[in-house]
């Protein structure tokens, strides 16, 4: 097989970190090349690269043989390369056509350019109508918009990063078997995930990444998961322990909870029931969108529910606001880091304030004690490995991963009765994920209960009693996770919640 | 090619330095402008600027700075604290206005007894008026939704109209045959805010203004409130994950801004303006919003930038009187002062790149 595109030597530096250093390697024609690497291994800068959104301060690359140096992303795509971003650009009042048009230089009519979608979409398998608002979507079609206007370009080269993160296990099916379709056509694929079971499953190269820097290449088919993890990290990997305890008393019950959507294209919740019982992790799964962000909001206090639709140690606190709840030891940390969980321009010490003020007794007589302030988030960061130049700084001066950890820290050091977290390692690389989880199940093992909001399958798997899945804001009967199959929580996530009791 | 290139952290250094820059951008350019009107630009700087505080005459002007800065000064601390917040009250002209009739009215009520109560009487009644012209904008955006900013300032000209029927109708001076205007507050030993040190412009309202200004201070960064304040301003959403309930910030903020305008309106119409007249209104409630801006919103920063506004008054009025400087021109120049505060405050959040570079 050839090559078609090769990169050497590539190098790019910002400001104090070096993000690619010297990297060389090559996507053969019809590959489907993986690209491995915790966050920050400078995976994202090369992709960009690659696309023309960034220009390498030294090194070459080379697209069939010609050599290749896009000044910016429409000379790559006139090149033959396409991107699927993990964060969709999409606008949610318009109609996937229309989407589809604004990402064109010269877009046909609306008549042809609707008749070509729907011609892509059924060659490869992959259900779209072009008349539809993208807003009334879900994570997985919106997906499938991306990935058709990749193809009416007819790329050479497909690049995807991330792309499963947002799909459900059938959803990510119909995702590869499109992939290998394009692959069998000549089409190359470059593969971007930390999920290394679809790697295996998926490609047939790879290119590990660590700190900027290539440090080997494999066929990801001959090689198991925790080879491949290991490389990644460069350190071996211990899966998170949990205590095993029996579950105690009912922390908090949940029942009939519904609440309107906030926005035209936001999820109701519908009459949502859970119970959580001390020493346990609830793991609540499902596609983004399907009313995470509602249900942690309604849990928070953020919004207010119908009179008895939330209890917390035997007391109704459906109606009332974050800051009594937190009091009561209901603690909570939201999806969005930056501008929900923190204040992206305040420091981290103001950040502590944020909701560790009542727990901490930092408040006296309605004023802060900024001290206790200081030496509570000082904790944080020493507690949680929070990699900053101290707590003086501005959050969003922090990496994600690093912010992340510094959310989650200052709610578990404050020592909750139930903590309920939203996507607790998204965007988190390998080892911080392995201490954050760690941590909710040492909280758990100290007979709090948690439950984690995720959509990361595996994680909650890992670390979860029970697990239920949510659903276009309904959330289903939770099932001991002991007795889950991929296969069971596949069709939880669609939407066929009781199967067990339809049969039985 | 010049690229802006954000800080990931704002410059503490920039923060302090740019009103700095700014004052001297203005000066340059402010020169220019005087230069081509015909005048010797160093000159007229030197008149606005100098004389009044280090000039032959600066006895007679220096007193008028307090005057002029006081007003300036207790109503741009409390509209800062709502502008922290996101909460816009343009209206504090109006709630100015209200304060100094409300008070006015309740003292006249008395004439002419001489109860040492009825000056404190007053100040309660002239920040209740402006509290309450304040919760007009305060309470409508609560229940109904609607914008503070139309609200509040379209209420400058009810107030407007409220003081020309106050003026000449039912606060108007009986014994004063068919003149507008109130009895002179100032002359009525019960009701006036005199000079409390001769020569020096001090008066009630100066203390009033420091008083405000310390309270704000501690508010915003040692209370909860104030933290609270910020955070809605910065963050809305982890505002109300920390527990802020919008509505009670925006009765707060509009509640405690229209309180301190009430109160410069009030201590201006028992001293320096000394009745309730037509013309009673002098545009402090305005000049306040540049005056907190110029301050970067921070109290301290209030009290020189409130000081720093009074000088251009006072040395406009003088460039105006022995240069002949026209007026509009003298306005010009203070706007130039904002427009360049607020194009420099780039540079605090902002990296000035000059040259090519990569994209990043």
């Amino acid at each position: 097989m050839t090559a078609l595109l090769e990169l050497e030597g590539l190098t790019k530096a910002y400001p104090g970190v070096v993000a690619n250093d010297d990297v060389s390697f090559a996507v053969t024609r019809g590959g489907v090349h993986a690209l491995l690497g915790e966050n920050g291994a400078g995976k994202s800068t090369l992709v960009k690269t690659i696309y023309g959104l960034v220009k390498p301060d030294r090194g070459r690359m080379r697209l069939d043989g010609q050599p290749f140096a896009p000044a910016e992303p429409r000379e790559a795509r006139a090149a033959g390369v396409a991107m699927v971003f993990q964060h969709f650009s999409l606008f949610d009042a318009l109609s996937v056509a229309e989407n589809v048009a604004l990402g064109m230089e010269t877009p046909p009519p609306m008549r042809d350019l609707a008749r070509r979608i729907r011609a892509v979409s059924e060659e490869y398998g992959l259900p779209l109508d072009p008349g539809r608002l993208v807003g009334d979507l879900s994570a997985g079609e919106r997906q499938r918009v991306e990935i058709v206007r990749c193809l009416l370009q007819e790329p050479r080269l497909l690049i995807m990063d991330e792309p499963t993160s947002v799909l459900t296990p059938q959803e990510v099916e119909i995702l590869f078997a499109t992939l290998r379709q394009l692959s069998a056509e000549g089409t190359s694929i470059l593969y971007i995930s930390h999920k290394l079971e679809e790697i295996r499953t998926l490609c047939d190269a790879a290119t590990i990444l660590r700190g900027g820097r290539v440090v080997g290449g494999c066929d990801p088919r001959e090689a198991s998961v925790a080879e491949l993890a290991e490389r990644m990290v460069g350190a071996k990997l211990t899966a998170p322990k949990s205590g095993g305890g029996a579950p105690g008393e009912t922390l908090l019950r949940v029942e009939g909870l519904s609440l309107p959507p906030v926005s035209q294209f936001g999820t109701p919740l519908r009459e949502v029931a859970l119970e959580l019982r001390a020493g346990e992790v609830l793991g609540i799964g499902g596609v983004a969108g399907n009313g995470q962000d509602e249900l942690l909001a309604a849990l928070s206090g953020e919004r207010l529910s119908a009179a008895g639709s939330v209890t917390f140690e035997g007391h109704d606190v459906s109606r009332l606001g974050p800051v009594a709840r937190r009091r009561a030891g209901l603690l909570t940390a939201p999806e969005e880091r930056l501008g929900h969980a923190a204040a992206p321009d305040m420091t981290l010490t103001e950040n502590a304030a944020l909701t560790g003020g009542a727990r901490k007794g930092m408040l006296r007589r309605g004023f802060l004690d900024w001290g206790l302030a200081r030496t509570f988030a000082d904790e944080v960061i020493a507690r949680f490995d929070v990699r900053t130049p101290g707590a003086e700084v501005a959050a969003r001066s922090l990496s994600g991963g690093n912010l992340q950890k510094f959310v989650i820290g200052r709610e578990v050091l404050q020592d909750p009765r139930v903590l309920v977290v939203n996507q607790p390692t998204w965007g988190v690389d390998a080892a911080a994920a392995s201490a954050i989880r760690q941590a909710l199940l040492d909280l758990a093992a100290g007979g709090a209960g948690v439950i984690v909001i995720s959509q990361d399958l595996d994680e909650l798997l890992e670390i979860s009693d029970r697990f239920a899945a949510l659903n276009a804001g309904r959330l289903g009967t939770s099932v001991p996770t002991a007795d889950l199959t991929m296969e069971r929580i596949g069709l939880m996530l669609g939407g066929a919640h009781d199967m067990e009791a339809a049969h039985a | 090619m010049i690229r802006l290139e954000r800080r990931p952290t704002p410059s503490r250094v920039w923060g302090a330095a740019s009103p700095l820059l700014a004052v001297a951008l203005t000066m340059v350019s402010g020169g220019l402008m005087f230069a081509a009107l015909g005048q010797d630009p160093l000159e007229a700087l030197r008149t606005i600027f100098w004389d009044p505080v280090l000039g032959e005459f600066a006895w007679y002007f220096r007193a008028q700075l307090l005057v002029k800065a006081a007003p300036l000064i207790l109503i741009a601390a409390g509209l800062a604290i709502g502008f922290r917040a996101g909460i816009w009250n343009i209206g504090a002209e109006g709630q100015y206005i209200v304060g100094a009739i409300a008070g006015a009215a309740a003292g006249l009520a008395f004439y002419p007894s001489e109860s040492a109560l009825i000056f404190p009487l007053m100040v309660v009644c002239g920040a209740l008026g402006g509290f309450l012209w304040a919760m007009i904008p305060a309470v409508l955006k609560v229940t109904l939704g609607t914008n503070e900013i139309l609200v509040s300032l379209m209420l400058v000209y009810v107030a407007d109209n409220l003081l020309a029927s106050a003026a000449v109708g039912w606060l108007r001076n009986p014994d004063a045959v068919g003149f507008p205007g109130s009895r002179n507050l100032s002359q009525w030993e019960a009701s006036a805010n005199p000079e409390l040190i001769a020569g020096t412009g001090m008066h009630w309202g100066v203390v009033a203004a420091l008083i405000a200004v310390i309270f704000a201070h501690v508010l915003m960064t040692r209370h909860l409130m104030g933290f609270h304040i910020r955070l809605a301003g910065q963050a809305p959403r982890a505002a109300r994950f920390a527990g802020v309930a919008p509505a009670r910030l925006v009765l707060f903020c509009l509640g405690l801004s229209g309180l301190l305008a009430g109160l410069a309106g009030l201590f201006e119409v028992t001293g320096p303006a000394g009745q309730v007249s037509i013309d009673f209104a002098s545009g402090y409630g305005f000049t306040a919003i540049i005056v907190a801006f110029l301050g970067r919103l921070n109290p301290l920063g209030i009290v020189a930038a409130g000081l720093l506004m009074a000088v251009t008054y006072v040395g406009g009025d003088n460039a105006a009187a022995n240069l002949g400087i026209p007026g509009a021109a003298i306005s010009a120049f203070q706007g130039m002062l904002l427009f360049f505060l607020l194009a420099v405050d780039v540079l605090s959040n902002f990296r000035v790149r000059v040259g090519r570079g990569a994209l990043a």
